[in-house]
């Protein structure tokens, strides 16, 4: 058994650890309530840029020659996966999440044959994948710097993207991020942004619009913006469930240090009693074998 | 009848405006300038940098935008845009760093002809304000 000086030492390093763990989850509640907030605001934004590439789409008769972000270039052999993750660690099963549903859409590709390219980010990311899929990650992105999730940086991403994709590097581009239900669940998502899919489309608009200047060159400008504004929206989806996340994982972490704090203090107090009858029972020997 | 309809301004980050009870709206369109009465036909618009004014009952309100999609339907107006401010409370010297940006971009050699013509509007926008 431990000695009591032992068992002393480790309740006072679980209780400081308790206590870390406890702040943490306070920052992240605080943190958590201002990013679902900025999640909740900015989806109006992205639901309406949503709804006009619709009524546009809908509107163009020509498919053949539509813009490529909106068609894809018609072939599906290389893939962009852009998997978007957190730079801090502490946050639960938040990075493996989005890892994971990664990697077994990656090994699908694989196994149809398909090129895969790589972007992360976020520095988690980086490092899980970096291990197997070292060879095909093309870039590292990491906003380390800017504490909150701001359209600048999404924007930058969104460039980037769309740089690669007019130099013919990819067919296909998806995004993953965790989509943010409740401070308990989030959700990983795969998104594909290129060539856009029209899923749920519910195409209301058998209204003609009036399109100033047309809508080839409307389109081909709003394009772009719908890339960096589905990646704002992945990141504000993200943060929000970074933050959800390290609630509940410090949260749990903070009631099993409690937990172990008990178990040791009943430990402790057993084995000081155990001594103090040992020596009990000594003095008490002694004093009978005079 | 009521000449009124709904104007709906969003930026990335939240709702910038919502307001119920337009009565006109001007926006800098892409080929022009371009003034929105109720039951205006239904137009999908880009806008070039400019001042979006804002009428209504409680008066006129004037936004400072860079550039912006428009989408009018059904009475409702939507305008997304990424950058707005309310020129009733812009700095001055928010202005002059705007514009000092522009005129920095215009100045760089490899800029194309819209880009180019974009922040030239920007810059004459701006320099109206002061």
């Amino acid at each position: 058994m431990a000695s009591l000086d032992d068992l002393k030492k480790r309740i006072a390093s679980v209780k400081s650890t308790q206590k870390i763990t406890k702040a943490m989850k306070m920052v992240a509640a605080a943190k958590l309530r201002k990013a679902q907030e900025s999640a909740e605001k900015g989806r109006p934004y992205s639901e309406k840029m949503n709804n006009v590439i619709l009524n546009l789409s809908s509107g163009i008769s020509d498919k053949e020659n539509a813009p490529k972000l909106l068609a894809g270039t018609g072939q599906d052999k290389v893939h962009l996966c852009v998997v978007m993750t957190s730079d801090r660690g502490l946050c639960g099963g938040f990075n493996s999440n989005i890892i994971k549903k990664a990697k077994s859409y990656f090994s699908k590709i694989l196994d149809e044959n398909k090129e895969l390219k790589i972007i992360t980010v976020g520095s988690k990311g980086n490092d899980q994948l970096k291990r197997i899929y070292g060879d095909k990650i093309i870039e590292n992105i990491s906003f380390k710097e800017s504490k909150n999730a701001n359209y600048f940086d999404a924007d930058k991403v969104g460039k980037i993207i769309i740089e690669k994709f007019e130099a013919g590097e990819f067919d296909v581009c998806t995004i993953f991020y965790n989509k943010f239900k409740n401070v308990i669940t989030q959700i990983p998502q795969a998104q594909q942004i290129i060539p856009l899919n029209d899923e749920g489309s519910e195409n209301s608009s058998d209204e003609s619009y009036e399109f100033e200047p047309d809508e080839d060159e409307i389109l081909s400008n709003l394009l772009p913006k719908n890339i960096s504004t589905q990646i704002f929206k992945a990141m504000l989806e993200n943060s929000a469930s970074e933050q959800g996340s390290r609630m509940s994982a410090m949260d749990n972490a903070t009631r099993n240090a409690g937990e172990m704090v008990d178990k040791l203090t009943i430990e402790y107090n057993r084995s000081r009693q155990a001594a103090i009858t040992k020596e009990l029972i000594e003095i008490i020997s002694g004093a009978e074998s005079l | 009848m009521s000449e009124e309809f709904k104007i709906e301004i969003v930026n990335p980050e939240k709702s910038f405006l919502v307001k119920e009870d337009v009565s006109e709206v001007v926006v800098p369109a892409f080929e022009g300038e371009m003034g929105i009465l109720k039951d205006h036909i239904s137009i999908i618009s880009f806008l070039k940098p400019g001042i979006i004014k804002v009428s209504s009952k409680s008066g006129d309100e004037n936004y400072y935008i860079e550039d912006g999609i428009v989408e009018f339907k059904n009475n409702n107006l939507s305008i997304l845009t990424s950058s707005i401010y309310n020129l009733s409370d812009m700095d001055k010297s928010v202005q002059q760093d705007l514009l000092k940006k522009a005129e920095e971009e215009a100045g760089k050699s490899d800029i194309n002809d819209q880009a180019k013509y974009l922040v030239d509007q920007k810059i004459e926008v701006l320099k109206t304000l002061n």
